[in-house]
């Protein structure tokens, strides 16, 4: 690595394009929320920066409040399942026949490809009461269970009762689940895949079991892979705004939709400013924590003991 | 080299392939189903009944749709270009140079990728408002707003993946094409970027399908005049949902698969044999 001192031209020439994209698409236009957050509305269109941080103590209000802290349990959860699922499924591929590998990775990569906004469309079908697939499973299962109970001469389990489950919160989070498992498996499996198997072989042979060597060998080595997976799924699942709008109910609104409301029909730019802002600072702690928490795994996965 | 050995063969555990035809299962059988629907014959979305193309023909007939897809495809491709270049200048510029305050510009064009879309999106609404954007231009000039929302938010992701690239790269190539001569513009154009090629495939691919993929963003920065594919999809589904919806789905999704095979095919074509 050379100073810029050394060839200014070429740094420039490099450097000014993208610095002058990002600035003028980026950063300005958030600075330009940043201020408004710190706004007083005073007509339909115009908005005093007065300093004030009326937006932000609003922000803070019982019912906001708890949309934020709803939003991020449901964030939590969507990527305490997409990193349970992910796991094994990296880790088949990780171990598959090289044969086998890139058709395995295209398997999960292709619904990746595929617009978010129709695969959380295609959930409605999957979801709904009537005619919904999950429900005609159900009933199925329900069927063949009563028929077994039947067949022991146990009381039968009566007409099956379809799950209600799209527009509500369990909806929206198989939506977010469904959305987000590939975001999960791509970082866990390139961990994975640069995994010194020889660490594993040692510790078989040692004698230590197949769990013990996945929980004490497998996940502290690849503990960065899965901060990456984390913080990847995490992000997009805290901001998720398809998935509340299209699969939720009223009361299933989530942070994202509370800020598009302010800004495509409450109007009130300060306000989702400020929102957005706080939306803007969890993630950052949540960078800031990944980063504080992985050091101390990666000089471990660095240093063989 | 073979490292794969009996202990470890664990793809051949059934415990664990059930888990991959599970969440197989999982992923595609929503989106067999949309398919599915598209050729129903019911108006209504209820049951998968018959066999017909008639949605796939008034999907193709709706001129809003087509347009839509015009727009997606244009914004797309001006994307690609665009925000390829600006990924490279970043990244080589990060890769090749010690400055002062790095760390904090790498920390900035970072920030499109981690900040939460729906800010990003809200930010640009107000900022195209605020400037007094023209969106009244003559196609397709008037898709510029979009097209720059989403060089900012894709330039980045180019930048980490060649980034990425640019750390495998032997200096000393660098340093044995000068002895030899090599002008500073012939390290770039016969070393450096013969290197990075890959790299700015992948970076182009992804930017590409980023664009086409893209709603949050769109839905902030389109206006009544300028939409794409994805937010007329969802206009379609707010409102009506009949199998159109699920014929203009599938073809969105068969173009993708297209285009990547074709993406992929075009970098597996290049690489020489081992992998890169």
């Amino acid at each position: 690595m050379e100073s810029w001192r050394r060839s200014p031209k070429t740094f420039l020439a490099l450097g000014l394009p993208p610095t002058a994209w990002l600035l003028l698409f980026f950063l300005i236009p958030i600075g330009i929320v940043w201020a408004f957050s710190f706004g007083e509305k005073v007509g339909i269109v115009d908005i005093d920066i007065t300093g004030t941080f009326a937006n932000y103590d609003r922000a803070f209000e019982a019912v906001y409040l708890q949309i934020m802290v709803k939003s991020l349990i449901m964030a939590g959860l969507t990527t305490l399942v997409c990193i349970a699922v992910g796991f094994p499924v990296a880790f088949l591929i990780t171990f598959a026949p090289a044969r086998w590998k890139p058709w395995l990775l295209l398997l999960i990569i292709l619904p990746f490809w595929t617009n978010l906004l129709i695969r959380t469309y295609a959930m409605i079908a999957v979801l709904r009461t009537n005619n919904g697939f999950l429900n005609m499973g159900l009933e199925a299962i329900w069927d063949a269970a009563d028929a077994v109970t039947g067949l022991f001469g146990l009381a039968a389990l009566g007409a099956f009762q379809p799950w209600d489950i799209l527009y509500s919160d369990a909806a929206v989070l198989i939506g977010m689940v469904y959305v987000f498992l590939p975001f999960a498996v791509l970082p866990l499996y390139s961990t994975l895949e640069r995994l010194d198997t020889n660490f594993l072989e040692a510790s078989l042979d040692l004698g230590a079991g197949h769990l013990k060597t996945f929980f004490s060998i497998v996940v502290p080595l690849a503990g960065p892979g899965i901060a990456s997976a984390v913080i990847i799924t995490f992000i997009p699942a805290l901001g998720s705004f398809l998935q509340p709008d299209l699969l939720g109910g009223t009361d299933s609104q989530l942070i994202a939709n509370v800020i598009e409301r302010q800004f495509l029909s409450a109007n009130d730019w300060p306000f989702g400013g400020a929102l957005s802002f706080l939306l803007m600072y969890i993630t950052f702690i949540a960078i800031a924590a990944r980063a504080f928490l992985t050091r101390p795994n990666e000089r471990r996965g660095s240093l063989p003991a | 080299m073979k490292r794969i050995i009996a202990p470890l063969d664990y793809s051949r555990r059934w415990s664990l392939r059930w888990v991959i035809v599970a969440t197989t299962v999982f992923l595609y059988a929503p989106i067999l189903i949309l398919i599915a629907f598209s050729f129903s014959e019911s108006r209504r979305l209820v049951k998968i009944e018959g066999f017909t193309l008639k949605w796939y023909e008034k999907a193709m007939n709706n001129d809003q749709l087509a347009l839509a897809f015009a727009n997606s495809l244009t914004i797309a491709l001006i994307n690609t270009i665009v925000a390829t270049a600006l990924g490279a200048l970043a990244a080589v510029l990060l890769w090749r140079f010690r400055f002062p305050g790095k760390p904090v510009y790498e920390g900035a064009t970072a920030l499109p990728i981690i900040v939460p879309e729906i800010c990003m999106g809200v930010a640009l609404y107000v900022f195209f408002a605020r400037v007094g954007w023209p969106s009244d231009w003559i196609w397709p000039f008037n898709l510029s707003a979009i097209a720059a929302a989403h060089i900012a938010f894709s330039f980045p992701f180019v930048a980490m993946i060649v980034r990425a690239r640019l750390a495998n790269f032997n200096r000393e190539l660098e340093e044995s094409a000068k002895d030899l001569g090599a002008s500073e513009w012939q390290v770039l154009h016969d070393v450096v970027i013969p290197f990075m090629k890959p790299g700015l495939i992948a970076g182009a691919l992804l930017a590409f399908t980023l664009s086409l993929d893209d709603f949050v963003i769109t839905f902030f920065t389109s206006g009544p005049n300028t939409v794409t594919f994805p937010i007329k999809i969802y206009s379609m589904v707010r409102f009506s949902v009949t199998p159109e919806v699920n014929a203009a789905s599938t073809m969105l999704i068969v173009i993708t698969l297209v285009l990547t095979a074709l993406a992929l095919w075009m970098q597996n074509r290049d690489k020489p044999g081992a992998e890169a």
